[in-house]
């Protein structure tokens, strides 16, 4: 059986500046699986290469059997990727519930109310704060919408980059509980991106380290968190 | 006092016009951030189609007016847009990602493009028409002075009044309305979300031509003539209205206009007909230097 996303041999540029060498990455049905990296090694850059923006150069990108590495951003997203992007990009100017709404663009409107349950049910703060505009959240809050925005589309594939960054301890285990629990309850695919190696390695069933653009290191989540060059690259100094 | 009166809804019935040319401005400015300087010229080339579609109506014998006028209204409106989606199609996607002032060269150049099309094509004297819509209510009454509202007049506001309530409906409430203003905000994440960014981009033409398409009917209805050129006066003072009321703001758009609509009739009642365009340009002049961003546009800075 193929893996619902396969990258191969993917190359990304920037003008003439290139941001990928040559990834494989690939996740299965059900998987959560984590990319570890230094800033700028080309974490967001790959999760923006699988949604078409920017496109790949070279390489093949293949979800559930169909190649999208030249599709257009829309097309992607509308087989069933939804991603909770750097930086959050929340609709300042629109309401907690307005994001949300967008964020089910593309799915069937008559599973909305079902959906909003669930994403409520998972944070229950974006309830109590529906009404409000979403540039007025705490940075956390802006966090638990951008991914609730992306699971209102009933994604098959969840792209979610750096979602502990800038967040207080507490608020980061909170997110990352909801991740977990994404995975167990709806069996939901999980590529997560993250500087919070320790975190994000406990929580993989795989993780791929990338340096510089390219995976130097691949393997279960566990035995990532064991490797000396890990620890000693993304874990020591504390957590 | 009857004089004061009769000025202001002279000045109401033109800032209608304006305000339906100045949304078309507003709206593609908040979608892409240009000024779509060809836009006056849609509303030229509206106010042709309702011309011709009216002569068409009453040469195969069609004397109910109110049902020619719905007619032409719905056909001036579809064929406009065509324009306006083909303008933004040829002239400005090809464009996007490029320097910024490149879309607007592009546009100066279409404006050109497409008086000079019409110029060719209709010929470049007025065209005349008869009034269609006659009569009208007296208001106030005094030995030297009689004030009339024409039922053109309330039929132009009463239209731009339920244009604008659908249009602000369509925005505030509808996913087509809300997926427009998530690309205003961020393109890329609208895209992320499955949204046709293109497709959008598209029908915010298409809506803006549609409406200055209904300014283009009611102007050649009211004035009863019209040449190639009255697209570029129209636009630069509709243009004037949108930046008075904050680019990028619908409400913006139609207090703008009908604030120019009200300063430049007053000016001529009061002052110098001669100057009425001085007066409109001198408050575009103003608030570019002491209100950029307009009466009720956004500050830059957010907090995100």
């Amino acid at each position: 059986m193929s893996a619902l996303l396969e990258i191969a041999g993917v190359e990304t540029f920037y003008g003439n500046i290139q941001a990928l060498r040559g990834v494989d990455v690939s996740v299965e049905k059900g998987e959560i699986v984590t990319l570890i990296g230094a800033n700028g090694a080309g974490k967001s850059t790959l999760l923006m290469t699988l949604c078409g923006s920017p496109q790949a150069r070279s390489g093949q990108i293949t979800f559930d059997g169909v190649d999208i590495t030249r599709k257009p951003t829309f097309e992607i997203i509308r087989m069933g990727i939804a991603q909770s992007p750097e930086g959050r990009r929340i609709f300042a100017r629109m309401t907690v519930m307005e994001n949300l709404m967008m964020g089910g663009t593309t799915a069937d409107p008559a599973h909305f109310d079902a959906d909003l349950e669930k994403v409520f049910t998972l944070f229950p703060r974006l309830k109590e704060r529906q009404g409000q505009r979403g540039g007025t959240l705490s940075g956390g809050e802006q966090q638990m919408l951008a991914i609730g925005r992306a699971l209102m589309s009933r994604p098959r594939l969840l792209l979610l980059d750096e979602p502990s960054l800038g967040l207080a301890p507490l608020v980061v285990k909170q997110i990352f509980e909801a991740i977990k629990q994404i995975n167990q309850e709806e069996g939901m695919s999980i590529l997560l991106v993250e500087q919070n190696a320790f975190h994000a390695l406990r929580l993989a069933d795989r993780g791929y380290v990338l340096v510089n653009g390219a995976i130097t290191l691949a393997g279960t989540g566990r035995e990532l968190l064991a490797r000396p060059e890990v620890r000693a690259a993304y874990l020591e100094g504390g957590h | 006092m009857e004089y004061f009166v009769q000025q202001l809804i002279n000045g109401v019935t033109l800032g209608s016009i304006y305000g339906l040319i100045a949304i078309g401005y507003t709206m593609v400015y908040g979608i892409i951030g240009m000024i779509n300087f060809a836009h006056g010229d849609v509303f030229m080339i509206g106010a042709f189609i309702a011309l011709i579609s009216l002569l068409i109506l009453g040469s195969l014998g069609l004397t109910f007016i109110p049902l020619a006028l719905l007619i032409v209204l719905i056909v001036s409106m579809l064929l406009s847009s065509v324009y306006g989606w083909t303008v933004e199609r040829v002239a400005y996607r090809p464009l996007r990602g490029s320097f910024r002032l490149a879309p607007l060269i592009s546009a100066i150049g279409m404006s050109i493009f497409l008086q000079n099309y019409v110029q060719i094509a209709q010929g470049a004297r007025v065209k005349p028409i008869q009034p269609v819509v006659n009569g009208g209510i007296v208001v106030m009454e005094s030995p030297n002075f009689v004030v009339t509202l024409s039922y053109m007049q309330i039929l132009i506001v009463l239209t731009t009044l339920a244009l604008m309530a659908g249009f602000s409906y369509l925005i505030a409430k509808t996913a087509l309305g809300r997926q427009q203003r998530a690309c205003e905000q961020d393109r890329r994440m609208a895209s992320l979300l499955g949204i046709n960014v293109d497709r959008t981009i598209s029908l915010t033409f298409v809506m803006g031509a549609a409406l200055a398409s209904v300014a283009g009917m009611m102007f050649v209805l009211y004035y009863g003539v019209i040449d190639f050129f009255i697209g570029f006066l129209a636009g630069v003072k509709a243009f004037t209205a949108a930046v008075l009321g904050g680019i990028g703001s619908m409400p913006g758009a139609m207090l703008g206009g009908l604030l120019i609509g009200l300063i430049e009739t007053f000016w001529s009642a009061y002052f110098t007909i001669e100057y009425k365009d001085v007066a409109a340009f001198s408050i575009l002049v103003l608030v570019l230097i002491f209100l950029p961003t307009g009466l009720l546009g956004k500050p830059e800075i957010e907090k995100v």
